[in-house]
């Protein structure tokens, strides 16, 4: 892992770099569109003296100066697929953000929903002896958890200490400075493919960005879409992206599990397409305009044209009622929902306090969905938008930007990871230590 | 009937992406130093090669500088900027005539070859100057405005008589005593530096000046009054304008220099002496021998 905390230690200096010149742009690469915002940052506490009140929770320190989206090509399940398509498509939207905030930002944030993650949680314990706890011993107590074996091909994405207790104490949120004999952490570790990470990393070196960050999709729609009671009590947020769907659990303003669900909106649009023999383009608009999950009597007499490309025109006038479009689109819907219950009643989304389900991404949109989830997931649903952030354009105010928002969220503020604190001294020092013993053994 | 010119194509969509050049041309310019050298740097670059590159040739060079020249000329040269007259004021026909003789002028001249300041210094080098305004004023005159030198004594030196004012600075000559007799009448070596004394004397001899002709400085330290019929008064060197009164109080006692009087030497302040003339101390002494005044 030590290679890992290293990039991800790498990642964090580029942002503060970053900060530091105020400029950073969030890429959301996402399987149905990439949407590109630049950020500008103006200092915390710039408004004091006018205002009289410090920074809304450090979230008036940014404003959104440019934001545009692009159709995504060349990804599929939230994962790069073509990557020269990929990086054209990223081009597009940093080029159109950077020309609508007349800046040229070189670092970038990136979120993406894919790449199969795996949430695991760990626990760790040290002896600090009566002593009051340190950074030192926070970062010595992560590092005393013990890592399962989550297989080679995998880097860790997020790893977020969630809980510390002290002797008999738990719940503490920062236990720095406080005095006890026994530290314990719990932390959650999300893992992803590595290889996909490589790729979306080669996909924007390859547009001369630097990547300052990277997050998980569901993890940052969760921040932007719930609520500040909803992330302390306990909810999920599910992102009903376009290739896939991202399940994250909050539990006391923590992430506690996330996963994701390798279907999405493009999985309806293309049973539209087979079903309704048209062309996928057609298929999504027809979607968009007309889509639902509930049928009524008078969707039957709704029809809808469909065209047809076939080249002949005068005869391939066909029409469809929407209760058919209805009748396509809600198997699909239902199994996407029901994949997401399993996933959730796996992760023992049952035993919290509160059981708020939150809608949001794109696919959210569909009229009807939140009746037809509370069948499925329980009855505390709602639809979620992300917070409102200053600057944003209304085009990129909608449920499908909530991954971008949150993650211009996570970029103001990020939550510490392990990677924050220091490495303890007695394990990797003590290495490098030998290391120069064993030269000097070597050359004399 | 299938129409026989095909339908036009629907036009293919553009790719909306940026070529690679393209996107990084734009974050270049976007790039707050490279587009102000784009902007300035490289226009000016361009001016400078360009202009490097028609005035390469010697011909051109020459050509610029004589166009140079002749708009200079040509704008020095219009009416508005010409001196077509000399104006001396504030002073009498002698010194007119010097300034009209140092002031090198052919007029008219354009004013932009005249150095105000180099021709107020050489009039105001003159003797009988004392200051001078140069000024160039409406309807093409220049204006020299002089303070004239008031010549406050006669300064005899050898056969001259030299005009001097207070400062003991030379003014000018006269030909004779009689051109200027309203002038006191100094003479002798370093008189010219106490003209201030001098004129002191003067005043303070009130009674007796009808017959003062003049004063002396004697070895450079003390005056010798002169009076006419060839008497002196041998002034001391400190504490002469004391002694003047005690000569002109003696004169009213006893009308001391209306008598045969040579010279009054007042030197010692504590004794005044007188010397006789030859007769009148032969007299004098004929009268002591025989008692009688024949």
């Amino acid at each position: 892992m030590g290679d890992l905390y290293e990039s991800q230690r790498a990642m964090r200096n580029m942002r503060k770099a970053a900060m530091q010149r105020g400029v950073i742009a969030i890429l959301d690469v996402g399987t149905s569109k990439i949407a590109c915002l630049v950020l500008r940052f103006d200092g915390p506490e710039q408004f004091r003296d006018s205002d009289g009140i410090g920074s809304l929770a450090g979230q008036s320190s940014f404003r959104v100066i440019g934001a545009a989206t692009t159709r995504s090509r060349g990804v599929r399940f939230g994962e790069v697929d073509a990557m020269q398509e990929t990086e054209r498509a990223i081009r597009t939207a940093v080029q159109a953000a950077q020309k609508m905030a007349n800046v040229r930002v070189d670092h970038v944030i990136a979120c993406f929903s894919g790449a199969r993650p795996r949430s695991y949680g760990l626990d760790g314990a040290v002896d600090i002896a009566g002593g009051t706890v340190t950074d030192g011993d926070i970062g010595r107590v992560m590092a005393a958890a013990d890592v399962p074996d989550y297989g080679a091909d995998r880097h860790v994405l997020h790893a977020q200490p969630v809980n510390f207790a002290l002797d008999h104490r738990s719940g503490m949120a920062d236990p720095r400075g406080q005095i006890g004999n026994k530290l314990t952490t719990d932390m959650h570790m999300l893992t992803v493919d590595a290889t996909v990470i490589q790729n979306l990393f080669f996909c924007i070196k390859r547009c001369d960005l630097e990547l300052a960050g990277l997050a998980s999709s569901a993890y940052v729609s969760g921040i932007s879409s719930l609520v500040e009671d909803e992330q302390e009590l306990g909810a999920a947020c599910i992102d009903l992206g376009g290739g896939s769907t991202g399940i994250s659990v909050f539990m006391k303003k923590h992430m506690i599990y996330a996963d994701a669900v390798r279907m999405g909106g493009d999985h309806v649009t293309g049973d539209i397409s087979m079903g309704l023999q048209v062309p996928m383009a057609t298929a999504e608009r027809i979607k968009t305009f007309y889509g639902g999950v509930v049928a009524t009597g008078m969707d039957d007499r709704e029809m809808i044209e469909i065209g047809g490309d076939t080249g002949d025109w005068e005869r391939d006038r066909r029409t469809v009622s929407r209760a058919e479009l209805i009748g396509i689109m809600r198997p699909r819907i239902e199994e996407i929902l029901e994949e997401v219950r399993v996933r959730l009643d796996a992760a023992g989304f049952e035993y919290l306090p509160s059981q708020q389900i939150v809608l949001t991404g794109g696919g959210a949109q569909i009229p009807g969905l939140d009746g037809l989830a509370a069948k499925i997931l329980g009855q505390q649903v709602r639809m979620g938008r992300p917070l409102r952030v200053q600057g944003l354009p209304q085009a990129a105010t909608g449920p499908a930007f909530s991954g971008a928002v949150g993650l211009t969220l996570f970029a103001a503020n990020p939550q510490d990871e392990w990677w924050d604190f220091d490495i303890p001294a007695d394990t990797y020092p003590a290495r490098s230590l030998k290391r120069a013993v064993k030269w000097f053994k070597d050359n004399w | 009937m299938r129409p026989l010119t095909a339908p036009p194509k629907p036009r293919a969509i553009k790719d909306p992406a940026p070529s690679k050049w393209g996107y990084r041309w734009q974050r270049m310019m976007l790039t707050p130093g490279f587009r102000s050298a784009m902007r300035v740097g490289i226009p000016l670059v361009l001016i400078g090669v360009i202009a490097a590159t028609y005035f390469s040739k010697e011909e051109r060079r020459t050509q610029l500088a004589m166009q140079i020249e002749a708009t200079k000329a040509a704008i020095q040269q219009r009416p508005e900027f010409m001196v077509t007259d000399l104006l001396v004021t504030g002073a009498d026909e002698h010194i007119v005539a010097d300034v009209q003789r140092v002031l090198p002028l052919d007029l008219p001249v354009s004013s932009f070859d005249l150095n105000l300041e180099e021709m107020r210094a050489t009039v105001a080098a003159l003797n009988a100057v004392e200051e001078a305004r140069v000024k160039i004023g409406e309807a093409g005159t220049l204006t020299v405005d002089i303070t004239p030198r008031v010549p406050v004594a006669l300064w005899r030196e050898r056969q001259t008589l030299k005009l001097i004012d207070a400062g003991g600075v030379y003014v000018g000559v006269v030909e004779a005593r009689s051109d200027r007799l309203d002038l006191p009448l100094i003479a002798g070596d370093g008189a010219q530096t106490h003209i201030d004394e001098a004129l002191a004397l003067f005043a303070a001899a009130g009674p007796i000046a009808t017959r003062v002709r003049g004063l002396v400085r004697m070895g450079e330290r003390r005056w010798d009054m002169v009076l006419d019929r060839g008497q002196r008064v041998l002034l001391p060197e400190v504490g002469a304008m004391d002694a003047i009164r005690r000569v002109i109080a003696l004169n009213e006692a006893q009308e001391l220099l209306k008598r045969d009087v040579v010279v009054v030497d007042m030197r010692n302040p504590a004794r005044a002496t007188l010397r006789l003339s030859t007769e009148a101390a032969t007299a004098m002494r004929r009268v002591s021998e025989t008692g009688t005044d024949e």
